[in-house]
């Protein structure tokens, strides 16, 4: 192909790229004169241009579309949706023929009388009244008529050349301002491509193309005819007013020209090929320095040092500048966005708002053309499935106007990318039910994922939830595709999503592919190397103290701040331990476990004599999970290189590289690790942990107790998660104000409450308190010894007789008392239940009564805010006998209730954020609600009478003060007494 | 690929090796490099003819052991070792042998096809057979050294 068209080719995709983004601009600002001054120019140049190649088809559409743009620019007509939409047509029916030519290196079979009609109408139709002025300002009524020709002749269904060629004649004429003599002289040759094009033989219509070309290309530039003066005028389709564009005026453009953004002389067009290779080099060259660094480093100070030293800078200075030709702003790729927008919401009747931030963040365009379509793919999903109809927004108490935001940033040598919406969020429901239909999990299985992991599976093949296929979405194939190209590239996507409120995807990219920083670690004397990418941050572990391995059933897991994270070796996944030094390390750690149990914290003596091994937490796709290796060497900047063809479907590593010290090591990818080590989209993260904790059941399961010890042997316990810190406190920062312990803590006074009478603070002694706070409200209770944090299940064996108390249990083989906390929080502080009132509504319950009705296991499903009320009354409840549900919000309460799960009694806080307990009560007990036969107990720190009548009259059925277990406990068995 | 061999001259060079006495030939323009024993970085869960992985000069090399490749028993720890380094299909291998003799220009005349009783593996990556004065010298065809490997999963 020539050389012409293809620069031509390049030019005119990269103007139509901006006229999209311009014209979605200019249908919300319709009056925007620059802009519209923008458009019309770039179309002109591509009309222009068409010209000199001739590609009659082609200009055509652009001369007609330019015509429409012409009166917009006047403001002859208003620019409305559907002639946007119409020029949009063009624009696409330009992309089309383009498209055709780069292919096929010549126009496209066919025409385009359809669209020219209609753009004629558009031209011509709003018209009617105003015709008559226009024709006359114009002052071309030639013009005019060569349009109503192009008309008949359409009519009469000839494609009419000639017609044309008029057209072609403007456009060249147009374009070369200040050559009006060569122009006319042309004119006659001119005449004669068409006599050539309709006797359809080419040749010598080229030949003179050709000539033509020559005599343009010396046309002093392409500036005139983008000549702002031009708007003031009142006949912008009359090219043939050459006297118009002289060079004065060429001049005053220029001085507009910072408006305009071209500014080509700074720029140079470089072959990608080009800059590929120098990457490459660069590469080498990186990597060779790294080698003579690390042997000078072996060497000490020779002659060496310095000039190498130099070199190294230079390297680095080099790879950086290389790097930057390779950086193109994200905006590029998001450029066809915001059309691709417009037409959904015109599409699918949505108003669907594109905010896009952080356009300007740069990356390498490698990643940049590998990520354009999955992003394109995900916004269009995000139009499609997440925003609603106008409709339904409104009924969901939202804008109109759906909102997806784009945001891109840098961060820890990553890009972040983030797609938000505020559409209806993930249907979990449906998701749920092709979980089951593509029998990609079991109803029971399902049943034990949090939300957060039944989300995942839209990354799976063939999970589509859209209702209907739309020309859109909805074809099976699309997330699963993003998240392989994602992945591919090093990058992971994550996803949040709440049903109603909306989704977010987040993205993370390295920024560039050619050189990654990975961190070398050692399994089994051989080295490895991590993506920095996926390093979330290393631990070491020893068999002993806190960071230490455990097994369930020989699968390694690892607690990281209250985080349960499945492990795997190295070394054996690699095959490398033949899992002999694992199992060692396994068998070892079980025997200090077992050793633990018996005799607590012996562990110290078994002094095995083995090595300190590291975990590296490694994050994919926003689950984590630990790499055992046994050393960590540094971080090290290594150029990719593909594996052999024969190691290809090793999918453990995703590449191989030499390192400084010249030796080959095999780059191992996460993806791959997380794959092998089997299902690991069960693992959870931090926030659906938090779900799950809140929709389960938590009476059956083991609770973190904090062990301690008051005077007697007894130890005691206290549910770890109720307590905030635990603190030393010295005998000499105790205070006493009007006979309370106080101490100073944090800026406020804490007041101190030994656990039992015998519990003093002798001089010059320190005492551990655990310290209890919520609602910036703290108190400490002071006790003798911290003995241990145990995992046990609450099974009250004994119930208490001594307040203070709830009973005894069997933790860790011992018989323990555990505490009641309630009892402290009240003696201590009144302040801590608001208004202190210590008569609760109904508190006439039977103090004999036997409040455990173990034997019915009760439902009892608790709604509270607040964590620490969670925390308190929830073990109480269980240790009560009861199956104990908590949730956080209301909301998902009624959530639960739509969804059809049973409770025998419900208890609700009142005051709480979003939806406080008369609202729950009112929603629940409504006419429909599945519940509306649940009893229903408030339990809340306002207790005044005015309170309780009106929840006894949005329907509840008791009316409990916060602190108060006993009748709590009372209440409840009354209840559901009542209720049976 | 005998017959274009003959077509094109009367014979031929090639380098020969030794694995555990037997002596082999690869052609010679078919070797890039003979190496001395190198440092290999082992790649885990590839096949077991893999031996790993080398610099050389900044290209990364797959190494291949021809004795597992020939279903013989694992070099001993004292032994030493070479390798030739053959390009196929634009990636480099090196093939870790016992030792290189001399280069050996052999009449065409004299190749014979392989005997119906070789084992098949052998027949799998040889061409044919050569008579040597004191022993025969089996004609290494290297595309099929190399190509079944990746098939052939441990």
């Amino acid at each position: 192909m020539d050389d012409l068209i293809i620069d031509f080719i390049t030019e005119t995709n990269e103007s139509i790229e901006e006229l999209d983004a311009d014209l979605v601009n200019l249908e919300k600002n319709p009056n925007d004169k620059d802009l519209l001054g923008k458009i019309f120019r770039l179309m002109h140049t591509i009309k222009g241009t068409c010209g000199f190649l001739s590609l009659p088809r082609l200009e055509k559409v652009a001369h007609h579309a330019e015509n429409v743009l012409g009166r917009f620019r006047d403001g002859d007509l208003e620019v409305t949706a559907g002639y946007v939409t119409l020029i949009f047509e063009s624009i696409d029916q330009i992309k089309f023929i383009v498209a055709e030519i780069e292919e096929t290196g010549g126009e496209p079979e066919g025409g385009d009388a359809a669209l020219i009609a209609k753009l004629d109408a558009a031209y011509e139709g709003k018209d009617v009244s105003g015709d008559a002025s226009a024709v006359g300002e114009s002052t071309s009524l030639g013009d005019v008529s060569g349009e109503k020709d192009i008309v008949v002749n359409i009519q009469e269904k000839s494609l009419a050349p000639g017609e044309a060629s008029i057209d072609e004649l403007e456009a060249a004429f147009a374009a070369a301002p200040g050559m009006d003599g060569i122009v006319n002289s042309a004119d006659s040759k001119e005449k004669d491509i068409v006599v050539n094009i309709q006797e359809k033989s080419l040749a010598p219509g080229e030949a003179s193309m050709d000539e033509l070309e020559a005599a343009f290309a010396a046309a002093p530039g392409m500036d005139g005819i983008v000549n702002p003066a031009d708007l003031n005028k009142k006949d912008p389709v009359n090219p043939k007013k050459k006297k118009e564009v002289k060079k004065p005026k060429s001049k005053k453009e220029k001085t507009d020209k910072p408006k305009a953004k071209k500014a080509p002389a700074k720029t140079l067009r470089v072959a990608v090929d080009v800059l590929e290779d120098l990457m490459t080099m660069v590469s080498e060259l990186v990597l060779t320095r790294n080698q003579l660094l690390q042997i000078v480093r072996t060497q000490g100070d020779t002659e060496f040092s310095t000039p190498l030293q130099r070199l190294s800078h230079v390297v680095s200075e080099l790879q950086e500048g290389v790097m930057a030709t390779r950086m193109q702003p994200i905006g590029n790729a998001w450029s066809k966005l915001p059309r691709i927008i417009r037409d959904l919401s015109i599409e699918l009747d949505k108003k669907i708002e594109l905010v896009m931030t952080g356009q300007e963040t740069e990356l390498d365009r490698q990643v940049l053309e590998l990520i354009q379509d999955p992003l394109t793919h995900m916004v269009r999903n995000s139009g499609d499935h997440g925003i609603e109809t106008p409709a339904d927004r409104v009924e969901a108490g939202k804008s109109e106007t759906g909102t997806i935001s784009l945001d891109a940033f840098h961060e820890g040598g990553h890009i972040i990318i983030r797609i938000s919406d505020d559409g209806k969020g993930l249907p979990e429901d449906k998701i749920r039910s092709k979980i089951l239909e593509n029998g990609l999990a079991t109803e029971e299985e399902i049943g034990e994922m949090s939300s957060q992991q039944i989300q995942q599976f839209i990354f799976h093949a063939g999970l589509s939830t859209a209702e209907k296929v739309t020309a859109v979405s909805g074809r099976g194939v699309g997330m699963d595709v993003v998240r392989t190209n994602i992945e591919k590239i090093g990058g992971s996507i994550d996803l949040r999503s709440t049903e109603g409120k909306g989704s977010t995807f987040t993205i993370k990219i390295p920024l560039t592919l050619a050189i990654v920083s990975a961190l070398i670690v050692e399994a089994e004397n051989e080295r490895f190397a991590i993506p920095q990418l996926s390093v979330r941050e290393l631990v070491m572990i020893s068999d002993h103290g806190d960071n230490r391995i455990e097994y369930i059933k020989g699968s390694p897991l690892f607690r990281l701040r209250d985080r349960l994270l499945p492990l795997v070796s190295l070394g054996s996944i690699l095959g490398l331990s033949d899992k002999n030094a694992f199992d060692q390390v396994s068998k070892l750690t079980k025997e200090n476990d077992e050793s633990e149990s018996e005799t607590e914290s012996e562990t110290e003596g078994n002094a095995f004599d083995h090595k300190n091994l590291y975990l590296v937490i490694a994050q994919v796709g926003g689950y984590d999970f630990g790499i055992i290796v046994d050393r960590v060497f540094d971080t090290e900047e290594i150029v990719v290189k593909p594996v052999a063809q024969m190691l290809k479907d090793l999918t453990l590593f995703s590449g191989n590289t030499i390192l400084g010290d010249g030796s080959v090591i095999m780059i191992l990818d996460p993806n791959g690790i997380a794959n092998a080590t089997g299902n690991i989209a069960a693992v959870d993260d931090p926030e659906s942990k938090k779900n799950s904790d809140g929709i389960k059941a938590d009476s059956e399961k083991k609770t973190s107790l904090l062990l301690f010890k008051v005077g007697g042997d007894t130890p005691k316990a206290v549910p770890l998660s109720l307590v905030s810190r635990l603190e030393n406190i010295k005998s000499e920062d105790v205070e006493y104000s009007s006979g309370q312990m106080t101490v100073q803590y944090r800026g406020t006074l804490m007041p101190l409450t030994p656990f039992d009478p015998s519990v003093k603070i002798s001089e010059g002694e320190e005492k551990p308190v655990l310290v209890f706070s919520d609602n910036g409200n703290a108190m400490g209770i002071v006790v003798d010894e911290i003995i241990d944090i145990m995992e046990e299940v609450i099974d009250i064996k004994l119930h208490a007789t001594q307040s203070g108390l709830l009973g005894s249990a069997i933790i860790d083989g011992q018989a323990t008392d555990v505490v009641d906390i309630a009892h402290f929080l009240k003696g201590a502080n009144k302040d801590w239940f608001e208004d202190g009132s210590d008569t609760p509504f109904i508190s006439d319950g039977d103090e004999d009564e036997d409040i455990c009705p173990k034997k019915l296991k009760k439902r009892v499903l608790f709604v509270d805010d607040s964590p620490f009320f969670r925390n308190m009354i929830t073990p109480l409840l269980s240790m009560a006998g009861y199956e104990v549900t908590t949730l956080e919000k209301p909301q998902d309460a009624i959530k639960m209730c739509e969804d059809g799960v049973e409770f025998d009694v419900i208890i609700s806080d009142i005051e709480m954020p979003d939806m406080d307990g008369f609202e729950f009560a009112a929603h629940i007990k409504s006419e429909d609600s599945k519940w509306m036969d649940t009893p229903l107990v408030a339990l809340s720190s306002h207790a005044t009478p005015k309170d309780i009548e009106r929840g006894l009259n949005v329907g509840f059925n008791n009316y409990v003060a916060k602190f108060d277990r006993d009748t709590l406990l009372d209440t409840l068995v009354k209840t559901l007494a009542d209720a049976e | 690929m005998p017959n274009e061999l003959i077509e094109e001259s009367t014979s031929k060079d090639y380098l020969t090796i030794v694995i555990e006495d037997q002596t082999f030939g690869i052609p010679v323009l078919q070797v890039q490099d003979v190496l001395r024993e190198q440092k290999v970085t082992k790649i885990p869960l590839a096949s077991r003819e893999v031996a790993g992985s080398l610099n050389l000069r900044g290209r990364i090399v797959t190494a291949i052991d021809v004795r597992r490749r020939l279903g013989l028993g694992d070099r001993n720890d004292n032994e030493a070792s070479m390798s030739v380094v053959v390009e196929h299909k634009g990636e480099l291998f090196s093939l870790i042998i016992d030792s290189v003799g001399d280069v050996l220009s052999l009449e065409n005349s004299n190749f014979e096809k392989n005997p119906g009783t070789l084992e098949q593996t052998w027949k799998d990556i040889s061409s044919g057979i050569f008579q040597l004065e004191n022993n025969l010298l089996v004609v290494v065809d290297v595309p099929s050294l190399l190509e079944n490997i990746s098939n052939s999963k441990k």
